[in-house]
């Protein structure tokens, strides 16, 4: 006996670059870019976060700070984020999204301070509504839903933007999270940094499925990946998004390709697990180089300016160091002044003892 | 003999059990071929396979639910939770299920699963990698909490964790991991589960602690040795069931207790520890137990984790305190 069945739907996961490894731009440049100046700030923001991330490894290896993920060969992704929102949108970010943290306001110093080990570095001074990095993988998509579920309740004209990895994407609360969304079309949009390993495990352990994107096929809310080496598409699938979600279109799920040209952090060791041809494979479509040689071809940049950058860029990192080893440090009684709004009683004597012993240093 | 470090013995314990028990599997995040963050797993998916030996994707409450499930089925699994901090993502499996799937059947089913995990701080890591909460697990009935405090007792008691038919949350002191060396002969000896270790005898004080203040406690002992007060040192080491017995009898020949733990103070397992001393133990004790614990505080980032973690000079003042009274 034959069995029939017909086909109920159908679904398609779409895919978006401007420029090609080489730098050749494959189709014209989006509305919003049309200002080569844009694209210079794209940049010029790409390369600072690079220089930012050099130092940070060369302070951790120095002893000077603490663990470091660094997020070298993605700069595109936390650049195109930063540049796609708007400042009064809120970003929940993983510690892969310094670039857009930096984009958002955050300062260099106090992603050191941060990474030092000293929570002062997550009260920003100059960004009052994003959260802090977010270390248990894939539990910020949960409490960006919640985030994005008052602004709808509220009814304000804004958007929150999250950011998680492949291998976050195996988690429950990212399936919680896109779920949710969906179903109260919530104005928030979640972007994959697909960079292709977890630590030691690669993506193909992660999910058979032949996109991270299409998990969003399942939550029912609109989905697309993106070429996350490409800072023109990774800007412009942002900002699509971002406005789509602000009219209350609903939300979105990006998939960033990219490859992390570095270590997990600086303490891991890739070399355990993952090929010297694989990585000088992905070396080649470095994101920074790409930009930079479309810039020459359409003969807006040079290396006289490259060169400029390149100087502006160190002295400002080299700034920011300065600010962050001038930090003080915090006094041991901060550990209880920010437990609650106000300290309890019961933990008086016990903040008594600890001025007792260390003094408020 | 060679010897190793604690992290070593982990490994070595996890190899012998390996090669022994051909139900043991080993599971977790980056435990493959990374052998693990802290290299306990180092070169055993080489050794025997990636059917025994391998990666999951990368979510808690799973890799606890594959180990409840495989436990049923008769393999003994040995998952990795990458640190403490992440464990609570696992909980709802742990407690909801691995810790009463025993009495909800009446003994049809069981879990013999070991969830190892490192815990602890002192070792400047990021956020949510210095946590030391064994209380919350000490406090759900039908699990076992082991806490090893040397390569040898890592080794043996590992051992037994794994031999064991009910659910045993390991915890590894990271900051122990790699502190101290000794001899630990691969016998493939198991340490019994249940017992308290009496590290050090003395008659004046009796020191109660486990993990990585073991560490510390031993200094104070030493040092009061040298000022004349001779201190017994018990290393717990099964917070859960807890071997009340050695310690009341220690308690019983010195009538003074200091309890040192690195997680915070209230409802820490020294809250048990002091409530069953008072219970039992109230007519010899000559002075009022003392803890000495982290503050009630969230574990802090690196810069302020050493004003976090009981010092010696705090267990000093406790015991001096205890002393006090005649
Ligand atoms: C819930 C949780 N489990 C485990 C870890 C330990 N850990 C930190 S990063 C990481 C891998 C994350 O990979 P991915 O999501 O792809 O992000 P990437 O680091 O590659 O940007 C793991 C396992 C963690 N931080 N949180
Ligand atoms: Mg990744």
């Amino acid at each position: 006996m034959e069995i029939t069945q017909k086909i109920i739907a159908e679904f398609e996961v779409k895919y978006i670059q401007f420029l090609d490894p080489q730098g050749n731009l494959l189709q014209d440049l989006p509305n919003s870019l049309q200002d080569i100046k844009k694209v210079v700030e794209l940049y010029r923001a790409m390369v600072e976060t690079r220089e930012f991330d050099a130092k940070a490894i060369l302070l951790q290896r120095t002893g000077k700070l603490g663990t470091y993920p660094s997020i070298l060969g993605q700069e595109a992704i936390g650049v195109g984020i930063g540049a796609a929102m708007r400042l009064n949108d809120i970003f929940c970010p993983y510690y892969r999204d310094c670039g857009t943290q930096f984009w958002r306001g955050v300062k260099m110093s106090e992603i050191l301070l941060y990474w030092g080990g000293d929570e002062r570095g997550s009260n920003f001074v100059n960004n009052k509504q994003d959260f802090p990095i977010c270390v248990p993988v894939a539990s910020q998509t949960l409490y960006a839903v919640g985030v994005a579920a008052a602004i709808k309740l509220k009814k304000e004209p804004r958007v929150v933007v999250t950011a998680v990895g492949d291998g976050g994407t195996s988690r429950g609360d990212f399936y919680e999270a896109i779920n949710l969304a969906g179903v109260w079309q919530l104005p928030i949009v979640f972007i994959i940094n697909n960079n292709q390993w977890a630590i030691s495990v690669p993506r193909s352990q992660q999910t058979l499925a032949f996109t991270l994107a299409q998990k969003g096929i399942a939550a029912g809310i609109y989905n697309e990946q993106v070429d996350g080496n490409d800072v023109i598409a990774m800007y412009y699938a942002v900002q699509k998004a971002v406005e789509k979600a602000r009219n209350g279109q609903g939300p979105s799920l990006i998939e960033a390709l990219t490859y992390r040209l570095s270590d997990h952090t600086t303490a891991d060791d890739a070399k355990r697990y993952r090929s010297v041809e694989e990585l000088e494979k992905h070396r080649l479509e470095d994101p920074i180089l790409r930009l930079y040689q479309y810039l020459l071809l359409k003969k807006v940049w040079n290396e006289k300016e490259e060169n400029n950058l390149k100087e502006k860029a160190a002295n400002k990192v080299q700034l920011a160091v300065e600010e962050y080893f001038g930090i003080k440090p915090d006094s041991p009684l901060a550990m209880f002044d920010h437990l609650y709004a106000k300290l309890p009683d019961a933990l008086v004597i016990q903040r008594e003892e600890v001025s007792r012993l260390f003094g408020d240093l | 003999m060679n010897t190793i470090n604690l992290i070593e013995a982990i490994n070595q314990a996890l190899v012998y059990e390996l090669s022994n028990d051909p139900t043991v599997v080993v599971f977790g995040e980056d435990v493959g071929i990374n052998g693990g963050v802290f290299r306990a797993t180092t070169n055993l998916q080489m050794q025997f396979g990636k059917e025994r030996v391998f990666d999951t994707p990368l979510a808690e409450n799973m890799i606890a639910g594959l180990a409840i499930g495989m436990a049923t089925q008769g393999l003994k699994p040995v998952a990795e939770i990458q640190f403490m901090g992440f464990i609570y993502a696992a909980i709802d499996q742990i407690i909801s299920h691995a810790s009463r799937l025993r009495n909800r059947t009446r003994g049809r089913l069981s879990c013999p699963i070991v969830i190892r995990t490192p815990f602890g701080a002192g070792i400047h890591a990021p956020e949510h990698h210095s946590e030391s909460t064994e209380a919350i697990f000490a406090h759900i009935p039908g699990l076992r909490v082991v806490v090893p405090s040397s390569p040898a007792r890592a080794y043996g008691l590992l051992l037994a964790a794994i031999r064991d038919v009910d659910p045993v949350i390991f915890l590894e002191p990271t900051r122990l991991y790699r502190l101290a060396k000794q001899e630990v002969p691969d016998t493939g000896d198991a340490l019994p589960l249940d017992v308290c270790f009496i590290l050090r005898t003395g008659k004046d004080i009796t020191l109660v602690s486990w993990g990585a203040m073991i560490h510390e406690t031993l200094k104070v002992a030493e040092y009061l040795s040298t000022i004349g007060i001779e201190a017994e040192v018990i290393d717990v080491a099964t917070l859960k069931p807890l071997d009340i017995k050695t310690i009341l009898n220690s308690v019983e020949r010195t009538g003074r207790c200091v309890i040192v733990h690195e997680a915070t103070k209230t409802c820490g397992v020294g809250a048990e520890i002091a409530a069953l001393l008072a219970e039992f133990g109230l007519t010899f004790l000559l002075a009022p137990i003392q803890r000495v614990t982290a503050f009630d505080v969230i574990v802090p980032l690196s810069k302020l984790e050493h004003y976090y973690l009981p010092t010696e000079e705090r267990i000093i003042q406790a015991v001096k305190k205890a002393m006090e009274f005649t």
